[in-house]
């Protein structure tokens, strides 16, 4: 943690509540909250007052968001979600354990939000159940939840991604984590034909996985329908990032 | 869940068409205490469905809200730190919140709704 000095304190695993049933923080969580912490002064610029995060697991990372951001005195409030009660549980003890809170729900998604919460949120963070499986282990009770994502890990992904579409604001922010298998060109280039731009905030690699943290915004510009536009814009964004790639690929050997 | 979240949330059982807002049973309310912040307020007055956060309020047992409100009041003092107490500072601990349509009822425990819903709800 010492590379971590000057950046803003994110959760720690020593304070992370756990549970049998719930995933705990891990590669794909580490990339996310180093996503955040990389594109922290973008965030904390955005000035965001509602703050989501859908399938919030161990809680680390909406815990690490909200330390980013602050709480109620920075006009910043918090709303997560998860299918698996055990994992709301356990959020609500990480939290407490940081001194934050969010507000807690468990539901599918976003449901029985999609209505009253559209076009509010200014900041959602997704670390999906993105490992490919049989399709029929997709949202089982427990744990299976939080990775079982279906053919090509797409199942769940792609279910939230219209509810995102509308829950987000019109400055609405998404980062979403992505595994290579997911195809995250075509899902950037799905979200192009809704009217996002993309980029890649943070790749990485482990043995046994490569994953992308992808950011989403709305964009006047970015017109649907043009494919040719999409994948360059895809290519065109990480090329973009390779200074930032560089740097994350110094820093992050420690964890799992 | 404060009443923020409450204001925000339908019951979205399969065929109801009017799932807000969902009535509130309370058997448990807690106060916790959070600075406030006077841009975060003015912005959710006018995302608050009004009429469905007083009754919700008032179901916490509390009554310090006008039935009605509009933006000018938002410069008194006394109005933002009852609306600001009422949102943010009330918690639903114990209870449930009931669809306004079918009288289904989904658990609030330790603060936190399951709005999971029965197979054949969906």
């Amino acid at each position: 943690m010492a590379s971590h000095k000057q950046l803003p304190r994110t959760a720690q695993i020593r304070l992370v509540s756990s549970h049998q049933e719930v995933y705990e923080p891990c590669d794909d969580s580490f990339a996310l909250v180093d996503a955040l912490l990389a594109d922290r002064n973008n965030l904390q610029e955005h000035h965001p007052s509602l703050c989501m995060e859908i399938g919030c697991g161990s809680g680390y990372v909406i815990t690490s968001l909200a330390l980013i951001l602050g709480q109620e005195a920075s006009g910043v409030n918090y709303i997560a979600t998860d299918i698996n009660p055990h994992a709301v549980e356990v959020t609500r003890e990480t939290m407490e354990a940081h001194g934050v809170g969010a507000e807690l729900i468990v539901t599918d998604i976003a449901a029985g939000l999609e209505q009253r919460l559209a076009g509010l949120v200014d900041v959602m963070v997704v670390n999906p159940p993105y490992v490919p499986t049989p399709e029929d282990e997709v949202g089982v009770e427990g744990i299976t939840s939080s990775w079982a994502g279906g053919e090509n890990g797409r199942s769940v992904i792609d279910k939230i991604l219209p509810v995102a579409d509308r829950l987000l604001s019109e400055k609405g922010w998404l980062y979403l984590v992505t595994l290579t298998a997911n195809n995250p060109s075509e899902i950037c280039q799905q979200m192009r034909k809704k009217g996002y731009a993309s980029k890649i905030v943070v790749q990485r690699s482990t043995e046994e996985e490569s994953l992308h943290i992808i950011k989403f915004w709305r964009d006047v510009d970015t017109v649907g329908d043009e494919p040719d536009q999409s994948v360059s814009g895809f290519i065109g964004s990480l090329l973009t990032q390779i200074r930032l790639l560089s740097y994350w690929r110094g820093t992050n050997s420690d964890k799992c | 869940m404060r009443l923020l979240t409450h204001n925000m949330l339908s019951s979205n059982i399969k065929g109801v068409v009017n799932g807000f807002p969902l009535r509130i049973e309370a058997e448990k309310v807690v106060e916790k205490t959070v600075e406030m912040n006077g841009d975060f307020l003015k912005k959710m007055f006018e995302k608050v469905d009004w009429k469905a956060f007083v009754d919700a309020s008032r179901a916490m047992g509390y009554n310090e809200l006008p039935e009605e409100a509009d933006p000018s009041m938002l410069d008194s003092d006394e109005f933002l730190n009852n609306f600001h107490h009422a949102l943010l500072e009330l918690h639903l601990e114990e209870g449930a919140l009931v669809c306004p349509e079918t009288g289904r009822r989904f658990p609030v425990t330790k603060g936190i709704p399951n709005m999971l819903l029965h197979e054949d709800e969906v």
